[in-house]
């Protein structure tokens, strides 16, 4: 079973990209699990998106236990230090640099340093990614793409199990007609932000 | 093919493939999306026949469907597990009654709670309510076992809850599904009074009608595949339910265990006889299962009925915890200590002060405004303010802290009555949302109205049921299909009933917002605010606020005033990212016309 742990923050799109790495499954034969944060969490709260993939027994938790994980996908730099438990030993994570400050930081005026976070996924031992948040952001111009280009950078740099061709295929599959091509391209994007 | 479906979509797959011929619900996390996996299908064309509607409220839709399974068509109702409270008035009637179409109760419940007001467990009110349960472990069964419940629903002649959990309503799996069938051909309603209606005598009859059935069901259900003995090795022995069925499955596998598995996928009536025959090779029995502790209590109430030594572990032995959701690391942890073999190691936590993210309403939110408004309308004096169910509950964040109570939908209206009584010199206000106002609001305002309190109920009218993800409401002028509906006015219903005065304001604009809240609170009676502006999922943003940053001189107001998750600090200057939606209330907080400016998106 090859188990991928995506982790942000309500609103950046965990739901979509996990369907997507689902469908890519999916289109290759392989059986897909995926558990979802729906509900209050949503609106800026840790949300956590649960991907299981090729399991050969049902049924399996929707939940990917401790040390399971192989992939972790950051959206958002303090919540992929949060979800380190997750990985598995030998696991690599792939994280967007852009930290979401959230409000109870803003209110207390204590900082809340993205730069802090990405210094404990440095010294964690695992194999970690950097994508530049910052220019992504930027160069992609809709923040709801976020997600979409950071899996695009996560299939470039040889991390996901899939390749941009079959994002594409699953975009194509899951991605309302007028949004694909928009999302096909920030794949291409996602990937030349790799640091 | 296999088709990837979220468990609540596989529900409305395995429905439709069961020949239902009408689907009703309200709203709720986490039940929500089977209705519209529905709808969404009615619309492509996929399911052209089934009628489906978004009903006011659970109540209505629980009768709805009750009328619909009389003419003899195949119904499934769909709520949360506090919409069963709602509907519980027409279930327990139902369940006495009886039916002609299957219809099957989906009750999703929410263990945690991750986003519900109780952790009431749906298979406790089945038992109550006399009602059979199937409580399905996975998206796959859940899909295989609405099918089962449309079944036995209809042999019956009962309603039948099926109730999965959050992790099996927001779980998705690759699913083999099979075509739909045109709906179920209704015979009509036959008119048979001693039937149809609800008498002492007949209740008295069907009563024992349907004890005796339950008694009967309980025998058969053991030979369900749903119930199942997994083999094993010992005589320590496991029982689970629902999704901790899967997190016991993994945790033996992770420790290397095979202890002897007891499954139940029907808690009511409970496989008497497969459980027996489980208890018969135990000697020990612990039970992994969320909520109640259902299933250690009918194993316990077995081992006492037929002279059984067995010990039973779980909840009520206090070795499980009574409220919150299971998980494989705790179950492993626990089976670890039970099968005496080495725990699995626990992974340390991150050693940082990692930052806290309560939920926020979202950058531009028109709520946060109507709050504001009031606030500062109010300043000084003494004031209630009673919060309801949705979006605005968290109104109650700092800096806003603008909810003082929240109990159920539509409480806040009739709260707010009650403080006023036991404290006249209190300016009580209600917040209620326009999908909750027609829910449970409308008899709160009658009973203000009819009675002479003095108070302000807000509507806040944002045009949608947001918190669920934006489901139409009777004041969207749009159905659960996406046709065009009649649209109920709100302010037209308020004065229908009778209160004092209606105010209709554009919160976004404050010192109207802030006029219109005096005025209200200095009169007489009950005298209404309608705050209308819409939810900031509804439309496409078409400015955003910038921050001029030699004007900026670092006050930090606009933040600590309204709290706007789209604001933050840097070097001492506010900054506004790009969830902004260009409302413009800091523009209207900001001391020195610092924020402004707004750029095309």
């Amino acid at each position: 079973m090859y188990n991928v742990l995506l982790a942000g923050v309500g609103g950046q799109g965990t739901v979509l990209a996990s369907r997507l790495l689902a469908v890519c499954a999916a289109n290759r034969g392989m059986d897909a699990h995926t558990a979802e944060t729906i509900g209050m969490a949503q609106r800026g709260g840790c949300v956590t998106s649960h991907v299981r993939l090729g399991a050969s027994e049902t049924p399996v938790s929707p939940l990917i236990p401790e040390g399971q994980a192989d992939l972790l996908l950051g959206f958002e730099p303090g919540e992929a230090v949060r979800a380190l438990p997750f990985l598995k030993n030998d696991g690599s994570v792939v994280v967007g640099t852009l930290g979401v400050t959230p409000v109870t930081a803003s209110l207390s005026g204590s900082a809340y340093r993205a730069v802090d976070m990405l210094a404990i996924l440095d010294r964690s031992g695992f194999d970690v990614t950097r994508v530049d948040g910052e220019g992504l952001m930027a160069a992609i111009g809709n923040p709801k793409t976020y997600n979409v280009a950071l899996l695009g950078a996560a299939a470039a740099a040889g991390k996901l199990l899939f390749t941009r061709e079959e994002l594409c295929r699953a975009i194509d599959m899951t991605v309302p007609e007028r949004f694909r091509t928009l999302n096909k391209n920030v794949l291409f994007i996602g990937a030349d932000h790799i640091i | 093919m296999k088709q990837l479906l979220m468990g609540n979509e596989a529900i409305a797959y395995g429905a439709l493939r069961a020949g239902v011929g009408l689907v009703c619900g309200y709203p709720g996390t986490p039940s929500t999306e089977v209705l519209e996996t529905v709808a969404r299908l009615k619309r492509a064309g996929q399911a052209p026949d089934v009628y489906v509607e978004w009903s006011v409220n659970e109540k209505s839709a629980m009768e709805v469907a009750a009328g619909a399974a009389y003419a003899g068509m195949r119904c499934m109702v769909t709520m949360k597990q506090v919409g069963l409270n709602v509907a519980s008035d027409p279930l327990m009637s139902f369940a006495y009654v009886g039916l002609e179409g299957g219809t099957v109760i989906l009750v999703a419940d929410d263990p945690g709670p991750i986003s519900s007001q109780t952790e009431q467990d749906t298979r406790t009110f089945a038992s109550f309510a006399k009602v059979p349960v199937f409580d399905p472990c996975s998206p796959e069964e859940a899909y295989r076992m609405v099918q089962d419940a449309f079944e036995l629903s209809e042999r019956e002649k009962t309603p039948v809850i099926l109730r999965p959990t959050t992790r099996v309503c927001h779980a998705s799996a690759t699913i083999e599904t099979a075509p739909f069938p045109a709906p179920k051909k209704p015979r009509g309603f036959v008119k048979d009074p001693g039937r149809w209606v609800i008498f002492p005598w007949l209740s008295f009859a069907n009563h024992a009608k349907i004890e005796a059935r339950n008694d009967r069901l309980s025998r058969e259900l053991s030979d369900y595949p749903g119930n199942e003995l997994l083999p094993g090795e010992g005589r320590r022995a496991v029982a689970v339910g629902g999704v901790s069925a899967a997190y016991t499955a993994e945790a033996q596998s992770l420790l290397g265990t095979r202890a002897p598995t007891l499954r139940v996928g029907t808690p009511f009536p409970f496989p008497t006889e497969k459980a027996l025959s489980f208890l018969k090779n135990a000697d020990e029995v612990f039970v992994f299962e969320e909520l109640d502790p259902v299933i250690e209590r009918e194993l316990t109430y077995l081992c006492g009925r037929y002279g059984l030594r067995v010990s039973i572990h779980g909840k009520l032995s206090g070795e499980m915890p009574r409220s919150g959701e299971n998980s494989v690391e705790l179950i492993a942890e626990k089976l670890a200590e039970y099968l005496g073999v080495p725990a699995p190691q626990r992974r340390e936590k991150p050693d940082a002060s990692l930052p806290v993210r309560p939920p926020t309403l979202c950058a531009g939110c028109p709520h946060r405004a109507s709050f504001y408004a009031v606030k500062q309308a109010m300043k000084g004096r003494k004031c209630l303010f009673a919060g309801d169910i949705g979006c605005y509950t968290l109104g109650n964040a700092k800096p806003l802290d603008m909810t003082d109570t929240c109990l159920c939908m539509g409480a806040g209206i009739t709260i707010a009555q009650g403080v006023r009584h036991a404290e006249p010199d209190t300016v009580c206000f209600s917040f209620t949302g326009d999908s909750t106002f027609f829910h449970t609001g409308l008899a709160g305002i009658a009973n203000a109205v009819y009675n002479g309190v003095d108070m302000v109920p807000v509507i806040l009218d944002n045009s949608t049921t947001a918190m669920t993800g934006r489901q139409p409401n009777p004041s969207t002028g749009v159905n659960a299909v996406g046709e065009v509906a009649q649209v109920i006015d709100i302010a037209g219903v308020l004065r229908a009933l009778g209160v004092s005065s209606v105010q209709t304001v554009d919160p976004l604009d404050q010192d109207a917002a802030v006029s219109a809240v005096r005025k209200a609170a200095d009169a007489k009676g009950v005298n209404a605010i309608i705050f209308r502006s819409p939810c900031v999922g509804l439309f496409k943003p078409e400015t955003r606020m910038t921050v001029e940053a030699d004007a900026c001189i670092g006050c930090t107001r606009c933040i600590r005033e309204i709290g706007c998750p789209a604001i933050s600090f840097a070097d001492g200057k506010a900054v506004i990212d790009n969830t902004c939606v260009g409302c413009g209330l800091c523009t209207q907080i900001c001391p020195v016309g610092a924020i402004g400016g707004a750029r095309d998106v």
